[in-house]
């Protein structure tokens, strides 16, 4: 089912948590909050799930208001960072919680809920250990737990609220991908709560980017990374290096009189910044912006060069391994010639 | 002897520490309680039997036993209610409110029975409103239970208060968000993670009320097989210098109380086993 949020507004005194937000997602689309903290994602979360009121604005589920609808009736799968299992229930028991808590006259036979716990336990990869407690699980276990019993109220929507954040990097990559398989195998509508952004490129279907309580932009992970809105957005995909330039007739022009296409909205003007990422700009021996490297680290098929200009600002580069000459070293002074450089507005925020 | 209990600790003197505990505990705890476990048998086992067995000190003993577990069952009831509203709720006032609770830790029991016998006698401010209905609190059981009910509160509130503020929301919420009910929320997730810390509660208020005498004996009235309770036969027993028969009395005290603590200690084993293994 399709969900929409339209204007939707949450000020805790005088913070805006959420600030007039509206998002589409459709039926079984993978759609990923992603926002530094404080940003609001996990807010909107929770107005999703109902375990908070909006002070305006309105989420429509399937058509219908959802904000008319307890968190009961409403019938989403909620994951936690901190996994939230009840620790006095067995594995097989916290999975099987919501069908039991069910009405007497919706609440499944005996037989049928534990022949749903052991599907769902072989769906999650955990058979065999129904019987363990939360406290004798591993972090990517558990994880693995709740979103079990999640999923066993056949939900109409997942909402997860950085699900992976306190496992480690390795756990984390692969419940990544096991997560993307259940959801396509499930189809159920997925909303994804992180602040890590390698992570809602790999996963979503479309990832909402979200400052101080606004939406900045939301598209698929490659537009995202192929026009950035904002400069926010730039930024905060990945490492960006800044640069001062005039910019005429879209082109933006730096000291030294090189120039590269400005992408982006400003075409025009005086005084603005370029910013480039580290894999996207050339060292040269003439003709760019000079700077002294600084420092090299090798980073698998790339080296890292740290530079810095005259004035003191430092700037990331990545360069090929292989073809890199061994006369780069830290000392060297070179140019940079950026290949593909945003201006983007100056925002007064 | 080195075994795996005598591992090089980081803290030094583990000898001496170990001898001055043991030291401490024989000569505050255990010399005592062998005085008492060794005087009652100059009765012989006959006169034991007999001194144990006589209907005042069985009715007494029955009493005390049981206004102690009535009394701590109460306390878990409404101990957890006063406790939810002191973590849950925020309201001017609420810490007064918490710091009343610990009123009957400090008070002098005497001070509290007199209080107690002085509201609930039949012109008292409640004994005059509950008189006409038929009730009758002062020197009477109920009287005793309600003392032991005010001395055993603190006990129940300051056991569950730190676990319930430990209680992460988000429990409730995931129940809230799985289809649970307010009821259910309470009674499958809050109650369950509440029960040791309730456990332990029900034991040290159930052990306090046992030897509970100064709050008592003011409400009591003290009528032999009605409400007498075990300590106070043991001081008249003591006042008529029948030392032995006193301890007797003591003695069955101290074997009941252990098993009764026994019992809750090992459902605590059993409650804990579950949480955290």
């Amino acid at each position: 089912m399709s969900l929409s949020v339209d204007n939707v507004s949450k000020r805790f005194g005088r913070f805006a948590a959420l600030d007039r937000v509206s998002l589409q997602a459709v039926d079984g689309e993978f759609l990923a909050l992603l926002g530094p903290s404080g940003s609001g994602k996990t807010s909107l979360l929770r107005v999703l799930a109902g375990l908070s009121r909006p002070d305006e604005g309105r989420v429509l589920f399937g058509g219908e208001d959802f904000l008319r609808l307890s968190p009961r009736e409403r019938r989403v799968g909620m994951v936690f960072q901190h996994y939230a299992l009840f620790r006095h229930m067995s594995v097989a028991d916290n999975v099987a919680f919501g069908l039991r808590v069910r009405p007497r006259r919706q609440r499944p036979p005996r037989a049928e809920i534990s022949a749903r716990v052991k599907e769902l336990l072989a769906l999650v990869q955990l058979e065999g250990l129904e019987k363990r407690y939360p406290a004798q699980l591993s972090g990517g276990q558990r994880q693995r737990v709740a979103l079990a019993r999640a999923l066993a109220i056949e939900p109409r929507m997942l909402l997860l609220d950085e699900p992976f954040g306190a496992l480690d990097a390795k756990v984390r990559r692969e419940l990544r991908r096991w997560l993307r398989q259940i959801h396509d195998e499930t189809g159920v509508t997925t909303v994804f709560v992180t602040h890590d952004q390698e992570e809602a490129m790999d996963l979503a279907d479309r990832v909402v980017v979200l400052n101080a309580g606004r939406v900045e932009q939301i598209g698929t992970p490659a537009e995202l990374q192929k026009t950035p809105a904002t400069a926010f957005v730039f930024d905060f995909l990945g490492d960006s290096n800044r640069l001062p330039c005039r910019v005429v007739d879209g082109h933006a022009m730096f000291e030294g009189g090189f120039s590269a296409p400005a992408l982006g909205p400003v075409h025009e003007a005086a005084q603005a910044t370029a910013r480039f990422r580290p894999h996207e700009v050339d060292l040269a021996v003439e003709g760019g912006v000079p700077v002294t490297i600084t420092h090299l680290s090798a980073r698998g098929a790339l080296i890292r060069a740290e530079c810095q200009g005259l004035d003191g600002a430092l700037y990331e580069v990545d360069l090929l391994r292989d073809a890199t000459p061994a006369s780069l070293a830290p000392g060297a002074r070179v140019r940079l010639r950026p290949r593909r450089v945003f201006v983007f507005a100056e925002t007064a925020r | 002897m080195r075994g795996r209990w005598l591992e090089p600790s980081v803290l030094p003197g583990f000898g001496p520490a170990l001898g001055f505990t043991l030291f401490w505990l024989g000569l505050l705890v255990v010399l005592p309680l062998a005085a008492l476990v060794a005087r009652p048998w100059e009765l012989g086992l006959a006169g034991f039997w007999h001194s144990v067995t006589e209907p005042r000190v069985l009715a007494a003993l029955r009493l005390s036993f049981g206004a102690a577990l009535a009394a701590a069952a109460v306390n878990v009831v409404f101990g957890l209610v006063v406790t939810w509203v002191l973590v849950r709720y925020d309201f001017p006032g609420r810490r007064l409110a918490d710091a009343v609770v610990d009123l009957p830790f400090a008070l002098p029991t005497a001070v509290a029975g007199i209080a107690l016998t002085a509201i609930y006698a039949g012109n008292g401010w409640i004994g005059s409103w509950l008189g006409p209905l038929g009730i009758k609190v002062a020197y009477t059981p109920l009287g005793i239970l309600v003392a032991l009910v005010f001395v055993g509160l603190p006990f129940v509130v300051r056991s569950v208060q730190p676990v319930m503020q430990d209680l992460d929301a988000e429990l409730e919420e995931a129940a809230e968000t799985l289809g649970a009910g307010p009821v259910q929320r309470v009674t499958r997730v809050i109650l369950p993670a509440l029960a040791p810390a309730c456990v332990t509660g029900f034991a040290l208020a159930f052990a306090r009320a046992l030897g509970e005498y100064g709050s008592v004996i003011f409400i009591a009235g003290n009528m032999p097989l009605v409400s007498e309770i075990a300590p106070l036969l043991i001081v008249i027993r003591l006042e008529q210098f029948d030392y032995a028969g006193a301890a007797a009395v003591g003695l069955v005290m101290l074997g009941l109380a252990a098993l009764g603590l026994l019992a809750i200690n090992l459902s605590q084993v059993i409650l804990a086993r579950r949480g955290a293994a």
